[in-house]
Parts: C-alpha cells; sequence; structure tokens
C-alpha cells in the first residue's frame, strides 16, 4: 500500500493556471480555495483579539475609545463566528473529504459548491466594506432596538453581508445532504460509513434548518434601519425579544454548527491513532443527529435574563441539560476507544487529547449556565465568554488543526515537521488554558463581558490572560510557517502515512482528480483495523 | 434511503445501471453529468436537492410568519384595521392569477416530460406573462399605500387616513410586515420570472426531452412554492376583517 | 426515464379548479364570523391548498419517501420556531413571578 512517488496528475497539477482553480468543479480544490480563505479570516479576526487582550491588560480604558473598543470586540464575534469557524471544517476538511469517503467522484453539485466560496467572498467583501466604513458596535448579537434604531455604525451594510454569507453556509449543507443520501458507493450503507459523515450530515441539517431564520432577521434588522419599518423598535410597538428569539433560534444551532464537524474530525483520529473500531459506533452515530435535533430546542437558554416567561426558561433549562447527554456519549465512547487501543503519539493525537480535556470542561460549565440560578448571576460576565470559547477554540479549533494535519498528507502529499506540529499543539494548549480559564474566575467574581474597564482586583488575572493570547498566538502562527514549508520542502508522503482505515487512504496523496480510478464497491465496516496491518509513518 | 444499487451488487469493477435494458458506461447521455452514474440517479438527486432548498426557504418566511404571529397575537384590533385597508378584490385576483400560473407551470413540466416542445413554450409563456401580471397588479397595490400615506416611516399616516383610535402605532407595525412579507414575496416572484425566461430560451431550443428535463422540473419546483407563499398571504394579510364588511374592496 | 410518473392533463386541470374552488371557499367564509374558529378555518382551507399544489403540482406524491421526509421536516422545523416562541409569548405571567 505504500507508494513514495508522487502522482503525476493529482488534482494540484492538472489542468494549470489560476482560471483553472477559479472555475474549478472539483470539491478538493474548492476544499483548499476555501482554506486559503478563512485562513486569512482567522488572522484578521485574531487581530482584533488582539486588540481587546491589549486593552484589558490595565484596567482603565486607555488604549481604545470607548467607541474603538465595542467595534473590536464585535468584530472579532462576527468575523469569527461567521468567516472562520461556521465554514471551518465543513468547507475546507468535509469539502475535501465527503465525496471520497462516500467513494464518490465529486460532491452531487459540484457547480454549486464553486459558487458557495464566490458567495462566502461576497459575503465577506461586503461585511469588510462595513469593517472599513463605520465598522460596527453591536456586538456580534446585533441586539435591537440598538442596532436597528441607535447605532451609528454600518449596521445595514454588515446585515446584508451576514446575509449573504448564509447562503453559502446553506449551499454547503444542501450538498453534502445529497451526496450523503444518492452517490454512496454500492455496498457503503449508512453504518459502513465514517464517523465524520455522520458528523458532517447532521451539521448540515442544522445549516439547512437553522441559517435561513438568521438570514431573514438581519434582513429584518437592516430593513427596520434602512426602510424605517419597525419590528423590534419598543418606540413603534416592536419587541426586542422577539429578535432575541429569532436571532438565537438560528444562533445556538450555530454553535452545533461549528462543534459537531470536530466532533466527526476527533471520532476519524481517535480511531486511526488509537488504531482500533470506534468504541459504540452507533451511538456515536446517532449522538451527532440527536445533538443536531435537540440543539434546535434549546435557545431561550440565551434569554433567561430578557423578561422571557419563567415558564418557557424552565422547559428550555431542562432541554439544555439533556442536549448534554450525546456529547458525553461521544467523550465517553472516544476514550473508551483509546483505552487499550495501540495508541500512537504522533501529532494529530496530540491535538485530539488537548480537544478533549478542553471540550469536557467547556460543555461541563454550559451545564452551569443552564441553571437558571446560576444564569442570572453569570450571564453577560466573563465566565460565558470563557465557556464559549473552551467550546470554540479548545474545542472546535483544536479539532481543526488536527484534522489539518492529519489529512495534511492527503491534501498536499507532503510530510510535515512532526516536532514542530507537536510544539504547536503544546502551545496552543498552553497558550489556551492561560488566556480563558482566569476568564472563568473573572466571570464567576463578577467582571462583565464586553467591558474595556475593569476594577483593579482584577487586573491580575486579565493579565495573565493576556499573556496567555500571546502564547496562543504563537502556537497558530507555527502551523502557517510549518505546513507551508513542508508543500516546497516537505517529503513525499505514502498514500497511507497513517496507516488508517477509510476510502481517503486507499487512493494516491495526493489524489487524482476523479479520486478513484475503478468503481468503488464497500464490503467492510468503518474502522476495520486487524491487528498484522502494516504501519508506515512518514 | 435505498441505494440504488443495494439490489444489484455487481462483480468488481463493472458499472450496473438499474431501470435500464441497455445503458452502458459508453452510451452516456450527453446531459448526463460525470459524477452521477444515470439519468435517473441525476434527476432524484436534482429534484432532492430542490426539495432540500424549499425547506430552507420554509423557515426564510417562517421568521417573517412568525414575526406577524406574535404581533397579531398581541395587537389583534390593529392586524383587522390594517387588513382593512388592503382590497381583498386585487387579492383574490392575485391568488387566482398564481393558481393559474401553477397550472400552466405544471404543464410545462409535463410537456418537457413528454418531449413536447411546442407545449413546453407555450406553457412557460404563459407562466412568466401571469407571474408579471401578479407583479403588476402588486405595484398598483404599494401605489396605492404610498398615495394614502401608509406606508412605515416618518410619512406613516401623516395625512390621519387612521383614526388615533385605531392604534396608528401598531397599525404600522402591520405595514411594515405586510410590506416584507410581500415585498420579499415579489422579490422570489422576479427570481422565479427570471429563472422561466432561461428555462424558456432553453425550451426553445430544444433542450430538454423525456430524458433531461430536469431544470424545467427542479424551476418548477420553485415556482409552486412561491405559489403556495401566497396561498398563506392572501388569508393572513387580506382577509382579517372580511367578516366586518368595512374593507377597502 | 422509464420511471418517471407523467400526470394526466386532466389531474392538473381538476387540481386547478378545485384550488379556484377553494380560493372562493376561502373569501366566503372569511365573510362569516366563526369567532375563534376564523383562524383555524382559514389556516385549514390554506393547507389544503397547499397540499394540493404539493402532492399533484410539485409531485410530491410520486417522489421517493426521502423527498417527502424531506418536506415534513421543513414544516416541523417551522413548527418548532413557532412552538417554542409562543411558548414564551403565550405563557407570561404563569407562574406568578412579579414581570415574567
Amino acid at each position: 500500500m505504500s507508494n513514495a512517488v508522487q502522482p503525476r496528475n493529482s488534482y494540484l497539477d492538472a489542468p494549470y493556471g489560476v482560471a483553472a482553480w477559479l472555475l474549478t468543479k472539483d470539491h478538493k480544490r474548492i476544499a483548499i480555495l476555501y482554506l486559503i480563505s478563512i485562513t486569512l479570516f482567522f488572522a484578521v479576526g485574531g487581530m482584533f483579539a488582539a486588540g481587546i487582550r491589549m486593552e484589558l491588560l490595565t484596567p482603565r480604558g486607555d488604549l481604545w475609545t470607548p467607541d474603538l473598543y465595542n467595534k473590536l470586540f464585535t468584530l472579532h464575534g462576527v468575523v469569527m463566528v461567521f468567516f472562520f469557524l461556521i465554514p471551518s471544517i465543513p468547507a475546507v476538511l468535509g469539502n475535501f473529504l465527503m465525496p471520497i469517503m462516500c467513494g464518490a467522484k465529486d460532491l452531487a453539485f459540484p457547480r454549486i459548491n464553486l459558487l458557495s466560496w464566490y458567495i462566502y467572498l461576497l459575503g465577506a467583501t461586503v461585511t469588510l466594506a462595513a469593517v472599513f466604513n463605520g465598522g460596527l458596535d453591536t456586538g456580534w448579537t446585533f441586539y435591537t432596538p440598538y442596532s436597528s434604531v441607535s447605532s451609528q455604525t454600518s449596521v445595514t451594510t454588515a446585515a446584508v453581508g451576514v446575509f449573504i454569507t448564509g447562503f453559502s453556509s446553506i449551499l454547503t449543507g444542501l450538498n453534502f445532504i445529497v451526496t450523503v443520501h444518492r452517490m454512496r458507493a454500492p455496498g457503503l450503507t449508512w453504518f459502513r460509513l465514517p464517523l465524520f459523515v455522520w458528523a458532517i450530515y447532521a451539521t448540515s441539517l442544522v445549516m439547512i434548518l437553522g441559517t435561513p431564520v438568521i438570514a431573514i432577521t438581519v434582513l429584518l434588522v437592516g430593513a427596520e434601519r434602512a426602510l424605517h419599518l419597525g419590528f423590534f423598535d419598543p418606540a413603534r410597538g416592536g419587541d426586542p425579544v422577539l429578535f432575541q428569539h429569532l436571532f438565537w433560534f438560528y444562533s445556538h444551532p450555530a454553535v452545533y454548527i461549528m462543534i459537531l464537524p470536530g466532533m466527526g474530525v476527533i471520532s476519524e483520529l481517535v480511531a486511526a491513532m488509537s488504531r482500533k473500531q470506534v468504541f459504540g459506533y452507533s451511538f456515536v452515530a446517532f449522538s451527532s443527529l440527536a445533538i443536531a435535533i435537540l440543539g434546535f430546542l434549546v435557545w431561550g437558554h440565551h434569554l433567561f435574563v430578557s423578561s422571557q416567561s419563567i415558564y418557557a426558561g424552565l422547559v428550555f433549562s431542562i432541554i439544555s441539560m439533556l442536549v448534554a447527554i450525546p456529547s458525553a456519549v461521544k467523550t465517553f465512547n472516544w476514550t473508551a476507544t483509546m483505552y487499550k487501543g495501540s495508541v500512537s503519539w504522533e501529532s494529530p493525537t496530540w491535538w485530539v487529547v488537548g480537544f478533549m480535556g478542553l471540550f469536557t470542561i467547556g460543555g461541563l460549565t454550559g451545564l452551569f449556565l443552564a441553571t437558571i440560578g446560576l444564569d442570572i448571576h453569570l450571564t453577560d460576565t466573563y465566565f460565558v465568554v470563557a465557556h464559549f470559547h473552551y467550546i470554540m477554540v479548545g474545542g472546535a479549533i483544536m479539532a481543526y488543526m488536527g484534522g489539518l494535519h492529519f489529512w495534511w498528507p492527503k491534501m498536499t502529499g507532503k510530510l510535515y515537521s512532526e516536532g514542530a506540529a507537536k510544539t504547536s499543539a503544546v502551545l496552543v494548549f498552553v497558550g489556551f488554558n492561560l488566556t480563558f480559564f482566569p476568564q472563568f474566575l473573572l466571570g464567576y467574581m463578577g467582571m462583565p463581558r464586553r467591558y474595556q474597564a475593569y476594577p483593579d482586583e482584577f487586573q491580575v488575572l486579565n493579565v495573565l490572560s493576556s499573556a496567555g493570547a500571546g502564547v496562543l498566538f504563537l502556537g497558530y502562527v507555527l502551523p502557517a510557517f510549518y505546513l507551508t514549508y513542508s508543500i516546497f520542502k516537505g517529503a513525499q508522503s505514502p498514500a497511507n502515512p497513517w496507516g488508517a482505515t477509510g476510502l481517503e487512504w486507499t487512493i494516491a496523496s495526493p489524489p487524482p482528480t476523479f479520486n478513484f480510478d475503478e468503481e468503488v464497491i464497500v464490503t467492510e465496516p468503518a474502522y476495520n483495523y486487524k491487528p498484522t496491518r502494516e504501519v508506515h509513518v512518514g | 434511503m435505498a441505494n440504488p444499487h443495494e439490489h444489484a451488487l455487481p462483480a468488481a469493477g463493472l458499472t450496473h445501471t438499474p431501470g435500464h435494458d441497455a445503458a452502458h458506461a459508453h452510451e452516456h447521455n450527453p446531459n448526463l453529468q460525470h459524477h452521477f452514474y444515470s439519468m435517473e440517479q441525476q434527476l432524484e438527486a436534482s429534484t432532492l436537492g430542490m426539495w432540500v432548498f424549499l425547506v430552507t426557504e420554509i423557515m426564510f418566511f417562517g421568521g417573517m410568519f412568525m414575526v406577524y404571529i406574535v404581533y397579531r397575537i398581541a395587537y389583534p384590533e390593529a392586524w383587522v384595521h390594517g387588513s382593512n385597508h388592503l382590497k381583498v378584490s386585487l387579492g383574490a385576483l392575485n391568488t387566482g392569477v398564481l393558481i393559474c400560473s401553477s397550472l400552466t407551470m405544471a404543464l410545462a413540466v409535463r410537456a418537457a416530460q413528454i418531449g413536447s416542445r411546442r407545449g413546453q413554450v407555450l406553457n412557460l409563456l404563459l407562466t412568466i406573462v401571469l407571474g408579471t401580471v401578479f407583479l403588476v397588479v402588486k405595484y398598483f397595490e404599494y401605489a396605492e399605500k404610498f398615495e394614502l400615506h401608509l406606508v412605515p416611516g416618518p410619512d406613516f399616516n401623516s395625512t390621519g387616513v387612521i383614526p388615533l383610535a385605531n392604534d396608528p402605532t401598531h397599525q404600522q407595525l402591520f405595514f411594515s410586515i405586510y410590506f416584507m412579507l410581500t415585498g420579499v414575496h415579489a422579490a422570489h416572484m422576479i427570481v422565479g420570472i427570471v429563472l422561466m425566461m432561461v428555462i424558456l430560451v432553453m425550451a426553445m431550443r430544444g433542450r430538454f426531452d423525456s430524458s433531461y428535463y430536469t431544470p424545467v422540473e427542479i424551476s418548477g419546483l420553485y415556482w409552486h412554492f412561491v405559489d403556495i407563499v401566497w396561498i398563506f398571504l392572501f388569508p393572513l394579510l387580506y382577509l382579517l376583517g372580511a367578516h366586518l364588511g368595512a374593507h377597502g374592496g | 426515464m422509464s420511471s418517471a410518473h407523467v400526470t394526466p392533463v386532466r389531474t392538473y386541470v381538476l387540481v386547478f379548479l378545485a384550488l379556484l374552488v377553494l380560493t372562493g371557499v376561502t373569501y366566503l367564509v372569511a365573510l362569516q364570523d366563526f369567532g375563534w374558529m376564523n383562524t383555524p378555518i382559514a389556516m385549514g382551507v390554506a393547507l389544503l391548498k397547499a397540499g394540493l399544489v404539493v402532492m399533484i403540482f410539485m409531485g410530491l406524491r410520486y417522489n421517493t419517501p426521502l423527498t417527502k421526509v424531506v418536506a415534513i421536516a421543513g414544516l416541523f422545523w417551522l413548527l418548532i420556531l413557532f412552538g417554542l416562541t409562543l411558548n414564551d409569548y403565550l405563557t407570561r405571567g404563569w407562574l406568578g413571578v412579579p414581570g415574567r
């Protein structure tokens, strides 16, 4: 199975030229296009974060004006959520791997796939126009009536930008759903699919059912601002809480769009790095669907203090507790998979272990917030900020990095420096905890979020947090160097450097344009690890 | 969720397309895209894809219906009074027009299925005409609202056409959601008409026949959906106060 | 496409006429006041009309079970949005907590 020779006609080589890339219908090329775009936006969002953490080194609001500070945290949120986290794993790893994992030559609708990337770019351009033309200071949550009536910033433009970008998400999800249903190879039954496919499928359901609601909601906000239609303005009989209901109907499931793919990646990495079938495969598969569905029933936990009825709060609180269960199932099953597995400690494993610890903390602190009594004290404090960063960064981004490293040899045909990768994983883990653990304490002690200034006694923890951010920055910048370096100077990767199971490892690294030379017929379950399998490590 | 291949597990390497007697790998329909193995799979996937898209449209309009519902429950009288400013006759006319257009659309798809170029062209043309009639009527309705100062904004009710007793503040809410709902619907109609023009040109060039009519089918699905939205908008916006007999006509 | 179903023109025309009749019914019923039943009746008729368009004009009747599940899921999710939001608005004051 080892193939040390770079195939001459991989998807990277032919056809040549910029036009061939910009007009490609190949899902693998589109994945690379997305990779470049979202990395750029990760840097932009990170820049805004740097601005925030620099200000918070001192208790006074002395670095930026209050208005600028509002814009910094708003844009950090908007860019990271809509232009990095939501597309990341689905648009990069999903686009690259889904057809291959289904044994297909491409997604169901290749041209729509390309369209989704252009729509993403258009939405990003419009949003950047808002950034440079007055910015946005409403918080990424756009609460009315400030956003729809009073704010002097480019809310309407930003709303249009987010509206457009939503369609990129919708088209991606649509493509994945139809592909999984209609394009699986012969013999590839649902329960032989890799768990990554289940996770992306569940994510796609959320994208389809939730994104349109935020689309119409931001459109309503834009219409309120630009056309003087009144929907959420109390002065005209409107209800701001209605905005919150509509906004969170999508934005809560959106967090599952951000974490479910990560969980799918972890399932793949855990199986490969432990050389073992995932424990409780069907439980893990169904848990993805359960998270996707239950995730739509809990949005009111963002409205506990909004004047929402207590009865509704009770209902949302109970269901929010329930939604933790499928996530716990996954975590137990991954642990059980690694237990007595033949665990190899190559770099992807380091990202996996980081994920498991940080996601657990993030998930458990969600339960604190789901408890109404506690939430009254913790809401809008740094406790919430820490909670969602543990999941989004400690969870989702670590999973993304792990996946990027695991599939890098497949995508590029090159091997990267293991030492550098492990260093990066450690820097990210240490930097992350240093940045965000103090924030749990700060929030518990009452420091509100989105505040530029704070009482003196909070300074030590804030300084630790900002220092951690510096380390985190190093951890993220390092891969930009060694991964890029590997493209030019890295060793050639064999078809299966990790000795893993999965259709993607049966084809060349990098794959040919149409993925498979012969028709694929699947006869084995996923993760069919046998003790005598040969392992080639780069 | 049946995988079309499941009942006929082929020997290694052989492509097997169910439902066809003699279709082999080298006899591809020129309209078959390379990543599909049969025209049937292509049509099924496209139809499924369009239905998934329509689900997103359901949720998209759904957000506006949610706003309508919440405020109607809160301000029922303002809703009735607001509705009375709308002309039922025009709403009913438009409903009839769209229902006709759904018929012609269905007939256009059928014509493509049986390979009748004349049937396709005639019915697509009728669909476009009817859709345009709808938009023209809408234009006149909107124009009248502007004349009566019933458009939300600083100018709303500046001529006092709504007496204070009839809750102009919340009627402004009604008109906001009226314009939003019908405006977004009209935007969808415009997209639909442009889409139909493209399909019409393709049909005139003989692009579609019984083996390939996917674009007509899925455009038709979109068109019918836009009709269905109007089927709900008509009673919800126009008929609230009909039993009170005080309608604008 | 041997498996695709071609609906007869007669069926389409009958459905068309039914839709026109039902529109008339919608209007005539709206002229009467059935109190709280006004909305359910109007929505019921609208659902019937929508159902005819979906099943016959859109051909859902002849599509795969999966396509039908997709359509129903869309409707169901809309009901989740309506239901859980109204679960807030309609229950304010139920638990006797001031202001909630």
